[in-house]
């Protein structure tokens, strides 16, 4: 078949913004993040010298980095579990036949993934509130003794790990509940008609279809809660004592507060880096185990 | 025997996780018609004792409101329509159209899918100032003029054209445009629809490049206005809970009236695995 000349105006525009606005930015933040470009770098671009590894290194020597990968890493371990679990069980609850009004409660459960993060943030801070916030006084009402939700930095991370849960959890709900749809009825026949237990076919129907996409879905929401910033941001601008700072927070009050552009980049390709080598392992994990 | 009870649990479960999602939304909803200082009363209170818009009235004519939804629907409104351009005319020509480089520009742009969007932040940031783009209405609707996801999303969708309808309408001497805007967007009218959608809602809920590229507060959309708000009037919770009715109430209208469109997306997204 004869090449078109007409193809590229269609493709033309959208490759030039995208190259010029992303793919040239990503090449630069590398630069970047071997310079020491700061706020007299912004006024004059003289002010710029290369430094070497010297960000990476003196990244690597600041406390607050470490505290701000650990907070992460927390998030991420704790927070992708939880979000997996509370999408795969309202999918499953969704899917089972004896569930009546799904399109109603479906959209219910789906609702939060749709609300816009920093209002939804400044919502759950009330409800955070360690004097009258409803979380607390729903404890209280089961014995349990009032929480500084947001002030204590024991509680911090997990507050926002549970408004993290409670906001994202419906859109990996709705990819789950696609696949359980598409598991054919006569697996669950014949497991039945072998008298497996409602567990039992779980266990051996349910769970081995569902696998690759449970691992791909997991998979890209560790990337995404890697990517934790608004919530930090609105709910404890990183306090209680810096519990709540992550590794995007940390580059933008280091890019974008004190001016530190050098070092922000190092930090933003640090993450990259961790990202890359977490999703890469992942898959690799997942390979072997569909091998097995 | 054990099936109304099983029944019953379940729905049970859905009940109980559905007022968990729905009920920080409704008592945002109610909060915003209290009067100041009556949420943090305990126990904390359900429903307002004298129902009033005050605080939207407040937010209106005091915070600027206006001016931040104006901008809001301004930018998502002109992002959505423009990437749609873009996206569209590329994702097509990715799918039926022959040129040098095609597979390998596209193995490229989904390999480039890995890459976290706040990586290219700080270069952008320096690019947009030299281009005279910050603190402008352009610095937020540049870099979202063409989406490496919109793009796969069209392909998708447009690869199940046939082919013979375009060649037919070659041979009968139509130009690749005329193509283009007589048949090929009405065959991808359900996924323009789609990606519509996704990107009004994203735009809308954007909230970090808006925040670094926006300093000043005219410019503000509704999210970065509202964390703003949040952080000098902490002890003002019926206050902000209006704020965060306005900013959420409009994309949560648009979900709702085209929530299958959305869904579909969602679900084509998340096959690019």
């Amino acid at each position: 078949m004869r090449y078109q000349r007409a193809a590229w105006w269609f493709v033309g525009p959208a490759l030039a913004v995208i190259a010029v606005f992303f793919f040239l930015p990503v090449l630069a933040a590398l630069a970047l993040s071997i310079t020491d470009f700061d706020i007299y770098a912004l006024a004059d671009l003289h002010n710029v010298r290369w430094v070497g590894w010297h960000n990476y290194v003196a990244l690597l020597q600041t406390p607050l980095f470490w505290q701000a990968l650990g907070n992460t890493l927390y998030f991420v371990v704790v927070g992708v579990p939880l979000s997996l679990a509370a999408s795969l069980g309202t999918a499953l609850l969704l899917n089972s036949p004896a569930a009546r009004l799904q399109p109603l409660f479906r959209t219910a459960l789906f609702a939060p993934v749709v609300t816009t993060l920093v209002a939804a943030a400044v919502v759950w801070r009330y409800l955070f509130n360690a004097r009258y916030g409803w979380l607390n006084y729903a404890l209280g009402s089961i014995g349990i003794a009032p929480i500084d939700w947001l002030g204590d930095p024991h509680w911090a991370m997990p507050a926002i790990i549970v408004f993290a849960v409670w906001k994202n959890f419906g859109y990996n709900m709705i990819i789950l509940l696609a696949g359980l749809q598409a598991i054919p009825a006569e697996l669950y026949e014949a497991a039945r008609i072998d008298g497996a237990s409602a567990w039992h076919q779980f266990r051996s129907v349910t769970l081995p279809m569902l696998s690759p996409m449970l691992f791909m879905v997991g998979i890209l929401t560790v990337a995404g809660y890697f990517q934790l910033f608004a919530e930090p941001y609105v709910m404890t601008q990183g306090g209680p004592l810096q519990s709540t700072v992550s590794v995007l927070y940390l580059m933008y009050e280091e890019g974008f507060k004190w001016w530190n552009l050098g070092s922000a980049s190092a930090v933003a390709f640090v993450l990259f880096v961790l990202i890359f080598c977490v999703t890469a392992v992942q898959l690799r994990w997942m390979r072997r185990s569909s091998l097995a | 025997m054990k099936r109304p009870l099983a029944a019953a649990a379940v729905n049970g479960l859905l009940l109980g996780a559905a007022s968990i999602t729905l009920f920080p939304l409704l008592w945002m909803l109610s909060a915003s018609l209290m009067a100041t200082g009556e949420a943090s009363a305990l126990p904390p209170p359900l429903l307002p004792d004298h129902p009033s818009f005050d605080n939207y009235r407040e937010l209106f004519a005091h915070g600027g409101l206006w001016r931040y939804l104006a901008n809001s629907v301004f930018l998502a409104v002109t992002v959505t329509l423009a990437s749609l351009a873009f996206n569209v005319a590329a994702g097509y020509a990715f799918a039926k159209l022959r040129f040098a480089g095609r597979e390998r520009i596209f193995r490229m742009l989904l390999g480039a899918l890995v890459i976290p969007g706040q990586v290219a932040m700080v270069p952008l940031f320096l690019l947009l100032k030299e281009l005279g783009l910050v603190n402008s209405y352009g610095g937020v609707i540049v870099p979202g003029l063409a989406s490496i996801f919109g793009i796969f999303l069209v392909r998708q969708y447009a690869q199940s054209i046939p082919d013979e309808l375009l060649e037919a309408a070659r041979i009968d001497g139509a130009s690749e445009f005329r193509i283009f805007a007589s048949i090929v967007i009405p065959a991808l009218k359900p996924i323009i629809v789609t990606l519509a959608v996704f990107t009004l809602l994203g735009t809308w809920n954007d909230f970090m490049w808006p925040l670094i590229v926006l300093t000043d507060q005219s410019l503000y959309t509704l999210p970065v206005a509202l964390a703003a708000l949040s952080r000098e009037h902490v002890q003002d919770d019926e206050l902000m809970m209006a704020g965060s009715v306005v900013t959420m109430l409009p994309v949560l209208l648009v979900f709702l009236s085209l929530q299958r469109y959305y869904l579909q997306g969602l679900l084509a997204g998340a096959v690019k695995g």
